[in-house]
């Protein structure tokens, strides 16, 4: 049995310590390299200069918008999926314009969002055409939540599935209502999936940076696309491994903080 | 009742919502004008330039190519380290492997893309399909890991021992009693590797080079030059290509829930 | 597990398939014995038929990548992952290649057809020799305005584009020296400044610009001009031919004040594979008929002498795309600067996208 636990073992290490533990030395080495050696010279820049701080707060309140918008539509439909008949069916049917490819998504929001283009179309029966949609905003946190959502339902759909119906249902026997029975029963019991949810779409959201690009005009600069920028464009790799590492750094803290959480949860209920 | 009624428009309006830009990009793929403001005539013609376009033909081939190979490995390698995962008897040792495991999950992509462009210029080794293909194989181990998961934690190591006792070698063991058990979730992980892959930008954005282009790659830079019919021709055929994936996909897990449960009983 | 292992092998067999198809695809229609001629060039900037023809001639293969900027180029290349034979930066980037050991030198003895290129295109201060680089195309930076939403004559100088009337209407091209340089050339600056004081100025001017700003994007900016998508866009010569040529409404206007020559020019990086196709390749450009048929379905101007004459009369005496001497004395070739001066360029120019909103 060792000798198989061994087997089964190396392969995955070698991988751990080849593309998980290896880059994440190496970016942290490129953010500390300066022309001569070591050097806290990007830190300095990233936390003095306010505009690196302000990008980053900004990044997280989009991420953040996108999260709630993608998590506020979602939601009822895991629900309501959960509810339904020949569920594999309609699950298969949501998941599946994940499967065309993203970049394909992306460019017909450049069609349907332009001066002339469907919205815009649309609007016109109303009146208020041709009104200015690409570009903006609002433009690039619908394109980025319509890209998400699959990944918010799926999760929490799952979630929700696990749950035994005779809780509902007893919920229900004991006289609590719709709201009652979704506020003590469903949603606590559905937290673990709308937590996988969140941080399948929050992160992501943070580095969507051909989105800002073809869909935001670049009027919207994310982390994402101020890595890209720091890497492809200014090539100032040492600056865009610092943004990376800061990045890195907030994200290690989020994992610890909801991983330990959720132990301790586990712990309560045992 | 009612009630039911109007969370069925809403679930009809999202799906709708979720296919509208597919069914956008499929309807003006016919259309013989140059934007997509209107539909002008109804031509096949974009469709013929797609099939007179081999350098795009070979791209979409290659996406294919790529993301089979390296969700295979994936799968692999994944479904080996969920089983030595779970093997681990040491509490902590077992924790840091699964806290490695998410690093990826939970990284932007863009870092992992820019991680791995460092690492493969430190290493030396050339931008192109082989750094494309280590990158993907690297980014799905870690989904894959955690769709077999769950399944050897429902799994019952008395089995195992009852497999012993009966005089099962180690290969046996495996093949025989832990494998089928955990195959829906091999072969969800599959599946969840495949659509990382086919769906990622960024990180292949970062790391390729030399001529060798995804669909994504390519189609971000033909999307920044403007609107080309021909994009929406490859948008059909790719539809209908999901379509029949999906559609395999779908026979082949019913076919096995069948079974599985015709066992049960 | 049996069913495991067959799935396995399936997949490995699709996989071999699909190699096989996308080789097949890839050398389509030419002999095996040909060698490939890997060219990194610009989106949308060479005939696609020349490209056949060129493929026809020699027996090449030509496979044609494409980049966006002239920095994410250089970063593929300096890389070192890479194997271009042919690649067309700008000027200020041949310069920084040079200086990176990343160029290969031209023998011009090799190019019968490097005579055709006329000599003001020659020996610029990036490559004062052209022992590295051959003149591809030329252009200026300008503004493209519709006059469906722009009164002609109303937009003459940079610094009509901080009017009003243009709230959220204007496209920029990304990209930091042009910004940056429009900015300098409105406060009557050298666009080759190294006063830090003077960038600074420059930065907070364009500040002042980014509510009239719609979005900064490149090859895409054509497309939306053409579309009517904005009143207003900044962009380089050879894009606003395209333009003007789509959609009558739109002009081009180089303002008198001082903007941008640039140039492109082919190069061989030190990675090539392919040296003789490199060569037959450049030479094969340089021919006057195919300079001609190149400049005419790009747009841009030719250093091609030779290849001018052959152009229509109206293309020719264009004076926005061809200015007359007494007009290119106002215009600055990009230098290169530095790393250092050319991050102070990127980094404030990344500032203002960052929030000059």
């Amino acid at each position: 049995m060792k000798k198989s636990k061994l087997f089964f073992l190396i392969p995955y290490v070698l991988w751990l310590s080849l593309f998980v533990i290896a880059p994440i030395i190496l970016i942290t080495i490129n953010a500390f390299k300066g022309e001569d050696g070591f050097t806290l010279k990007n830190f300095q820049q990233f936390f003095v200069n306010g505009t690196f701080l302000r990008m980053t707060l900004n990044s997280f309140w989009y991420a953040f918008l996108i999260t709630l918008i993608t998590l506020l539509i979602s939601y009822p439909i895991a629900y309501i999926l959960s509810q339904m008949k020949n569920q594999q069916f309609w699950l298969l049917l949501i998941i599946l314009p994940t499967w065309i490819n993203l970049l394909l998504k992306a460019y017909a929001f450049i069609g349907i969002f332009s001066k002339h283009g469907l919205l815009n179309n649309f609007l016109k029966l109303f009146g208020i055409a041709p009104a200015n949609i690409l570009f903006t905003d609002f433009a690039f946190i619908f394109v980025a939540a319509y890209i998400e959502i699959p990944f918010m339902i799926l999760p929490i759909y799952n979630a929700i599935c696990d749950i035994n119906p005779a809780v509902i249902q007893a919920a229900y026997d004991l006289g609590a209502s719709k709201w009652q029975t979704f506020i003590k029963v469903l949603w606590p019991l559905s937290k673990s999936g709308v937590e996988s949810g969140i941080q399948a779409v929050f992160i992501p959201s943070l580095s969507l940076f051909m989105l800002t690009r073809l869909i935001g005009g670049n009027r919207v600069i994310t982390l994402g696309t101020a890595i890209e920028e720091y890497f492809m464009t200014t090539m100032n790799w040492s600056m865009g491994s610092t943004i990376g590492v800061v990045l890195i750094v907030l994200m290690v803290i989020v994992m610890l903080f909801t991983s330990s959480d959720h132990h301790k949860k586990k712990e309560i209920k045992l | 009742m009612k009630r039911i009624k109007w969370s069925r428009i809403y679930f009809g309006f999202i799906l709708v919502l979720m296919y509208l830009p597919i069914f956008y990009l499929i309807y003006y793929s016919f259309s013989s004008g140059h934007n997509m403001d209107h539909f002008e005539k109804f031509t096949f013609s974009h469709y013929q330039d797609l099939f007179n376009d081999n350098r795009l033909l070979a791209i979409f081939l290659e996406t294919i190519l790529l993301a089979l190979l390296s969700s295979l490995i994936a799968t692999i390698i994944g479904t080996f380290g969920a089983i030595a995962i779970s093997q681990t008897k040491n509490k902590k040792g077992r924790k840091t492997l699964l806290a490695l495991n998410n690093v990826l999950m939970v990284s932007p992509d863009v870092i992992i893309g820019a991680s791995f462009l460092i690492f493969f210029t430190f290493l030396g080794i050339g931008l192109g399909f082989g750094s494309v293909l280590l990158s993907h194989i690297a980014f799905s181990i870690p989904i894959v890991v955690l769709m077999v998961l769950p399944r050897l934690k429902e799994f019952d190591y008395s089995l195992v021992d009852a497999a012993r006792d009966l005089g099962a070698s180690t290969w046996q063991v495996y093949s025989k009693v832990m494998i089928p058990a955990i195959t829906p979730g091999i072969l969800a992980g599959f599946f969840m590797a495949l659509t990382y892959s086919l769906d990622d930008f960024a990180v292949t954005f970062f790391v390729t080079g030399n001529g060798f282009s995804t669909l994504s790659v390519e189609i971000y830079s033909r999307a920044r030059q403007g609107i080309n019919l021909e994009i929406n021709a490859l948008s059909t055929i790719m539809f209908i290509f999901v379509m029949i994936l999906v559609l395999i996909y779908y026979v082949i897990t019913n076919h096995k829930t069948h079974i599985g449960k015709g066992r049960a009983q | 597990m049996k069913k495991l292992l067959i799935g396995i092998t399936a997949i490995l067999l699709v996989c071999l398939g699909l190699e096989v198809g996308a080789k097949k695809l890839n050398d389509n229609g030419i002999s095996s014995n040909n060698k490939n001629l890997i060219i990194y060039n610009w989106g949308d900037y060479i005939d696609p038929k020349l490209i056949k023809k060129f493929e026809k001639q020699t027996g090449y293969h030509v496979i044609y990548e494409t980049f966006d900027s002239n920095e994410a180029m250089y970063t593929k290349i300096k890389q070192g992952g890479t194997a271009y034979d042919i690649c067309v930066p700008s000027d200020y980037m041949i310069s920084k290649m040079r200086k990176a050991n990343l160029l290969d030198e031209i023998d011009t003895k090799k190019i019968p057809n490097y005579k055709n290129i006329g000599s003001e295109f020659l020996h610029h201060s990036f490559d004062p020799k052209n022992t590295y680089s051959v003149p591809y195309f030329w252009g200026t930076l300008g503004i493209v305005y519709n006059d469906k939403f722009v009164k002609p004559g109303q937009i003459k100088h940079w610094n009509d584009l901080w009017s009003k009337d243009y709230r959220h209407n204007i496209l920029l091209v990304d990209s930091a020296r042009d910004i940056m340089g429009l900015s300098l050339a409105s406060m009557g600056k050298s666009l080759n400044t190294t006063n830090t004081l003077d960038l600074k100025l420059a930065k907070t001017k364009l500040d002042g610009l980014g509510p009239n700003v719609k979005a900064i994007i490149s090859d895409e900016l054509k497309m939306y001009m053409i579309q009517n998508e904005a009143a207003v866009g900044v962009t380089w010569s050879g894009e606003a031919r395209t333009m003007l040529n789509d959609n009558k409404h739109l002009h081009y206007v180089v303002p008198p004040e001082g903007s941008n020559l640039w140039f492109d020019n082919f190069v061989i990086p030190r990675t090539v594979k392919n040296k003789a196709g490199a060569y037959a390749f450049i030479n094969f450009m340089l021919d006057p008929k195919n300079a001609a048929q190149n400049a005419e379905y790009i747009g841009y101007a030719t250093p091609n002498v030779k290849a001018q004459k052959l152009l229509p009369k109206e293309i020719r005496n264009d004076k926005q795309f061809y200015p007359s001497e007494q007009a290119m004395k106002n215009l600055e070739v990009y230098r290169d600067l530095g790393p250092k001066k050319i991050q102070e360029y990127n980094d404030l120019f990344l500032e203002f996208k960052m929030y000059g909103r």
